[in-house]
């Protein structure tokens, strides 16, 4: 823990409501959108082990109450940047899984016309402002989008998710720099899944995650990336902060990636060892909530089961929309060049 | 043809840059300028000073040292409703900004399939000969020319540089402007009235009959005076400044060379791989038939600019070099 959560944390629940007392609705929505990523992903590793899907696809299972746990936190017209891992953000921001299944595919029907790709998925309907291959590459957008949403007095905050192996890219500390200086509404999420590709952070980052962003003043704080309410109360604190012109806030999610680096990263052993994978898998985020819906008899195990059964013949739906959808014009090649 | 009449009034090409983002700046509230030293200080070739004192701080803003971090900021801005102006001191260091520009500024409309827009300016620097040595001199547009996606401005006059900085404010794509700083102190003649400037319409600085020379930024001054001296020994030189390197005004250029049947292109970044090679391509392409001599390209010598005044101004050309080379392909030694 970096920081002790600010006093302000409890105002961010409605006025009149006890604190700790939950908004079933918001967690089932938390466990749907999960749910969503999660099946969405194995489809996409079905699909690209089967060799129906071109290109490079980076699982986020193991990484979803992240995603979902800031995008709940979020109105509809925030900005979120994302990064080469970014279907869990996608999703979680409102991205439709069979336009996003078409846009893998290649298919004209997808986000970006089959012009994208996994990597950069753009939603800006939802205020997803793409999905960048470049590690650290959006930091400036996202501080950018924060700027000017500033400038023009709307309110929106931008929030900017990154692994931890961006915090190698000078680009991320030029943007906090501003970003504190001129206090702007922008959220930089790292998620740490603890591995920069195939090395391990500790080989690749000097002195604390933390201080990195304390060195600029920014307020920080570090989290279980696990537990998707954790996320969720801290990400409302840090939005409300942004909101009320308190500026930038740096938040660690503490996560894990199950599956390898992109999907034909099969053979790991010489960089993670089997049982801290198993390890982490007993820590599962969806496992995690739908325990604390249950425990807490907020819902019962058939709610959960029919929103996941749900899901799945969606998800199942969506792959098929895009596996029998059409691919690009040939003409569409050099169309969108310039605006 | 030629620099239409500014009505009388002659003016710096700094004021007619600065009267160009002062004039969008009051147009339109969502464009702002940013970079070092902008507000206060002008910029360090004091182009914006008192630029600051009509819009604020908060329209005309300093940056800290961190040209990756206000391009990248200027992109999201640009993504998200502004318009901005980012400011590079010395186009040299558009080194540091490359991701930015040529993998998110320039690839991003693209990407989404056209859902999102960068309107963004970057305004930087080019040219040598002012003894800033080699990280301070270099021309560095064919880079940025390289990439679809975006648009380069290079203006040779100070009319041009305010109707093309403008139109290039208002476009809605990411375009790079080159600003020669030895020209900001170069006068012309620009009407107090508002106008713009198509991005991708040459313009031909002098008409002539006899060989055409293709001239940027710069080099229209250096070609000119060549044209001048090539006039004494009754060779009639035609000097077409392209104003932009993309969108390239492929037919003007191709039609002089029909019309003089000889051509070279002048322009001052590196001459290998340069932006010669392109405009000496379309015209060797398109008036195959016309020419009476191959093309000929001159650029800045592919050596990093030298510091010491006596090699430096070796480096790039001038109006004798330009003279000879016109010359001898003229057949007139
Ligand atoms: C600038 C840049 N350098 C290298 C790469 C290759 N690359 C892609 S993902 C990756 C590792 C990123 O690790 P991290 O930021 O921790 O994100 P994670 O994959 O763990 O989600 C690397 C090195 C890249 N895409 N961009």
């Amino acid at each position: 823990m970096a920081k002790a959560k600010s006093t302000k944390a409890k105002s961010t629940k409605p006025a009149g409501k006890p604190a700790g007392t939950e908004d079933v609705e918001d967690l089932l929505q938390m466990y749907e959108q999960m749910v969503r990523i999660r099946e969405f992903e194995d489809k996409v590793n079905e699909l690209y082990t089967s060799a129906k899907m071109p290109g490079l696809a980076h699982l986020y299972i193991g990484e979803e109450a992240i995603a979902v746990g800031v995008c709940e936190a979020l109105n509809g017209d925030d900005y979120i940047t994302s990064t080469h891992r970014g279907h869990g953000h996608c999703i979680a921001k409102g991205a439709a899984v069979d336009i996003m299944f078409a846009e893998l595919l290649g298919k004209a029907a997808g986000y970006c016309g089959g012009k994208g790709g996994s990597m950069h998925i753009a939603d800006q309907a939802n205020g997803n402002l793409g999905a960048n291959a470049i590690v650290g590459g959006s930091a400036g957008i996202a501080a950018g989008a924060a700027f000017s949403a500033k400038r023009l007095g709307t309110g929106q905050v931008a929030v900017c998710f990154f692994g931890e192996g961006a915090l190698g890219q000078g680009l991320l500390y030029e943007t906090m720099n501003m970003a504190q200086l001129w206090k702007l509404p922008v959220i930089f999420v790292c998620e740490n899944n603890m591995y920069n590709e195939y090395t391990h952070y500790n080989e690749t980052a000097a002195g604390t995650l933390a201080g990195r962003a304390e060195a600029f003043g920014i307020h920080t704080e570090e989290i279980d990336g696990q537990d998707a309410r954790v996320v969720n109360e801290a990400a409302k604190r840090l939005v409300e902060r942004a909101r009320k012109g308190e500026g930038p806030s740096f938040l660690i999610c503490n996560t894990y990636r199950y599956h390898g680096h992109h999907v034909g990263d099969i053979d790991r052993a010489y960089y993670r060892p089997k049982e801290e994978e198993l390890e982490w898998q007993q820590r599962d985020p969806i496992t995690i909530l739908a325990d604390w819906i249950i425990g807490q008899k907020l819902s019962d195990q058939s709610v959960l089961d029919h929103i996941k059964a749900d899901v799945k013949s969606e998800v199942a739906r969506g792959a098929e929309f895009a596996l029998n959808a059409p691919y690009p014009d040939p003409s569409e090649v050099d169309t969108n060049v310039y605006a | 043809m030629s620099t239409p009449n500014g009505n009388g009034r002659v003016i710096t090409m700094g004021q007619a840059i600065k009267e160009a983002l002062a004039e969008e700046l009051r147009r339109d509230p969502t464009v702002y300028v940013m970079g070092e030293d902008v507000a206060e200080a002008g910029t360090a070739f004091k182009v914006l000073k008192g630029l600051v004192d009509e819009f604020g701080t908060d329209r005309v803003i300093d940056s800290p040292i961190s040209e990756p971090g206000i391009t990248g900021l200027g992109v999201g801005a640009a993504m998200t409703g502004m318009r901005p102006v980012v400011d590079i001191m010395f186009g040299d260091f558009s080194t540091l900004i490359m991701d930015q520009m040529v993998n998110q500024a320039a690839k991003i409309h693209y990407m989404s399939g056209g859902k999102l827009k960068v309107p963004m300016v970057l305004r930087t620097t080019m040219g040598a000969t002012r003894r800033s040595a080699a990280q301070h001199s270099q021309s560095l547009h064919a880079w940025f020319s390289h990439v679809p996606g975006v648009k380069v401005v290079i203006p040779s006059t100070p009319y041009d540089a305010k109707g093309l900085l403008k139109t290039a404010i208002r476009d809605d794509n990411p375009v790079v402007f080159f600003e020669d700083k030895m020209m900001y102190q170069l006068k012309g003649e620009v009407p107090e009235e508002e106008y713009t400037i198509p991005l991708g319409v040459a313009d031909i600085k002098r008409e002539g009959s006899d060989i055409t020379i293709v001239a940027t930024s710069s080099m229209v001054q250096v070609s000119l005076a060549a044209a001048d001296m090539l006039a004494e020994i009754g060779i009639s030189a035609e000097v077409v400044d392209p104003r932009c390197t993309f969108p390239l005004d492929k037919e003007a250029l191709i039609n002089s060379a029909k019309k003089t049947s000889r051509a070279i292109v002048v322009d001052e970044g590196y001459e290998r791989y340069g932006v010669t090679a392109e405009m000496a391509s379309v015209i060797a392409d398109g008036a195959f038939y016309y020419l009476d001599a191959p093309v000929k390209r001159m650029g800045a010598m592919d050596v990093p600019i030298p510091f010491s005044p006596v090699l430096e101004d070796l480096t790039v050309p001038t109006p004798d070099t330009v003279f000879e080379m016109a010359k001898t392909l003229c057949g007139a030694n």
